[in-house]
């Protein structure tokens, strides 16, 4: 068995594989709030949780996700002051999208699976646009949408890959 | 002990199955919050109490990961000044002299409206108390635009506070607790704000969605537009004071007029919160008590033109019927108070539908309470335009 195997044949701990990134994202999401302008432009917003709800979900069914993207959804709506229940629909829609092509989306190279992410991301964000738009009665800027939440939670599917690679073979009743 | 050499490590567990009635019970609560934001009582008592901890927790970690940012820009700030010493001589040279030519305009200005005032009887607003505060956190998404600012209930700011940065209006406090309040930023897709076109007196409303500069809505085909246009707060709906500074019409890529605001000037950490609720504050109570006046009378020889000035026990008890606690009395029915009912009227149906405390121009609390002094509200109308009600820009 490789170096990599006898790593990753290890039982999964729930406060490795669900409770330290949660605490990662949640600290990640205090210190990007911290009101920084660089030349007057304020900087993107990016929603590190989302980034959990794919590798969750690719990693392996499990019951416990779903709660912990529920709390990380509710962090999400008091600590931004969204819409209550927003961002926990958002996250858990964005969790069963890949649920359920988790079949097509498990073991595919690193660029195609970023693909899948692109993609899980937008319908995520469009149910968020849509609710926010009800909710406020007003549309929200959809470009500002792109640049502040697309691109930037994007960008962080490296890290969700990392977090995938990490734990996807932990259980071979999960390949 | 590992998973598979537990007694249950031969078993294909249906975690597949598992896992998707977990989500659906999750999904369920989650619509359940969605959908019952919308009822005031639950956010007012259960959630309420979980964004002030969230708050009050967030506020001192924000506080310590702002003051680097904060010390690296005097930092920068004072370097600046050293190397560009003197080229800022010179402008502000230039700027002073271009000041004192306005100073001088100003004062006679000043002494003229002075005079002006004196003899139209006109009564100004008395300036408003405000508190100082930092702005420590911010959600800047276009879903949420807000901040948290590190003063709270115990430096007397309520929900409705208008908060302004050195240059123009910012947002209003939404949430408060002992030592944390949160700011609604005019660009949140929720925030609604009654504005007025300087230059043409036409009024609009500033709707955020996100974006940095925000939209005009519901603007009077009378007014048109101009890029450049000044815009102030209205004092429409009694939530901000009339006259604050908001920003420049621009023209938007998308078509839209939007307002670039004065607020983006610099950046917006230290700001002002003015302890303004609604006009109600602005006006003497006592001095506006209904008093006995003469009764009005007529050549015919009626005795008034308001009403029978010993009106008959049968004509009282329609009123009463009607659900008047006491017979109406001719001194009520001042031109104040005629002016006050349409309006009382008017406000209700601007309640917002959803009670929401962030949503549309004016909580409920201030949307109220100036239509039921009526003569309070009345009094804004009569104010001279400017920052009469603001505080000393």
């Amino acid at each position: 068995m490789s170096a990599h195997g006898a790593r990753a044949a290890r039982p999964l701990n729930p406060l490795r594989w669900l409770g330290a990134p949660m605490l990662v994202c949640i600290a990640a999401t205090v210190l990007v709030a911290t009101p920084i302008r660089i030349f007057g432009l304020a900087l993107p917003e990016p929603v590190f949780p989302l980034a959990l709800a794919f590798a969750w979900a690719v990693i392996r069914p499990s019951v416990l996700p779903p709660f912990a993207l529920l709390l990380l959804g509710l962090f999400l709506d008091v600590f931004w002051d969204g819409p209550q229940g927003l961002w926990p629909v958002v996250l858990l829609g964005a969790y069963a999208a890949v649920l359920w092509a988790r079949r097509l989306i498990m073991g595919q190279d690193f660029l195609a699976m970023w693909g899948w992410y692109g993609a899980v991301l937008a319908a995520a964000l469009g149910l968020g646009f849509l609710l926010t738009a009800m909710a406020a009665h007003t549309a929200p800027n959809l470009i500002f949408v792109v640049l502040m939440y697309y691109l930037p939670t994007l960008l962080l599917f490296p890290f969700a890959h990392r977090l995938i690679t990490l734990y996807e073979d932990a259980d071979v009743r999960f390949r | 002990m590992s998973l598979r050499e537990g007694p249950l490590g031969d078993i294909r567990v249906p975690l597949t199955w598992s896992a998707a009635a977990a989500l659906i019970i999750a999904v369920i609560i989650a619509a359940a919050l969605l959908l019952g934001g919308r009822r005031q009582v639950m956010k007012a008592q259960a959630y309420a109490g979980a964004r002030h901890v969230v708050e009050a927790v967030a506020a001192p970690v924000g506080g310590v990961l702002e003051a680097p940012v904060r010390w690296t820009r005097q930092g920068l700030g004072e370097v600046g000044g050293y190397f560009f010493a003197v080229s800022e001589n010179r402008r502000l040279k230039a700027e002073l002299v271009q000041a004192q030519a306005l100073r001088d305009r100003f004062d006679a200005t000043r002494l003229e409206n002075q005079r002006f005032r004196a003899l139209l009887g006109v009564r100004t607003d008395p300036p408003l108390p405000m508190v100082f505060a930092r702005t420590v956190s911010e959600a800047r998404g276009p879903f949420s635009n807000t901040r948290l600012a590190d003063v709270g209930a115990d430096r007397g700011v309520t929900e409705g506070n208008p908060v302004l940065s050195e240059h123009g209006l910012v947002g209003r406090i939404v949430g408060v607790s002992a030592h944390v309040s949160r700011v609604l930023l005019l660009t949140d897709p929720e925030s609604r704000t009654p504005v007025l076109i300087v230059r043409t007196n036409g009024r609009a409303i500033l709707s955020g969605d996100g974006a940095p500069a925000p939209k005009l809505d519901y603007i009077a085909e009378a007014s048109p537009l101009r890029a450049g246009d000044r815009i102030l707060t209205s004092g429409d709906g009694g939530v901000f004071p009339r006259g604050l500074p908001v920003g420049t019409v621009v023209k938007g890529a998308d078509g839209a007029w939007r307002v670039a605001l004065d607020a983006d000037a610099s950046p917006v950490d230290d700001v002002q919160i003015l302890l303004f609720t609604d006009f109600s504050q602005l006006v003497d109570e006592k001095a506006l008590a209904p008093k006995d006046l003469p009764t009005a009378m007529t050549e015919e020889g009626n005795p008034s033109i308001i009403g029978p000035a010993a009106p008959k026990p049968a004509a009282a008890k329609p009123a009463a019927r009607a659900g008047a606690a006491t017979p109406p009395r001719p001194v009520r029915k001042t031109p104040a108070a005629t002016l006050a009912r349409p309006a009382a009227r008017a406000a209700k149906p601007r309640a917002p539908a959803r009670a929401d405390r962030k949503a549309h121009a004016a909580p409920a609390k201030s949307t109220a309470r100036p239509a039921a002094k009526p003569t309070a509200r009345a009094h804004p109308a009569r104010a001279p335009s400017g920052a009469a009600a603001g505080p000393p820009f």
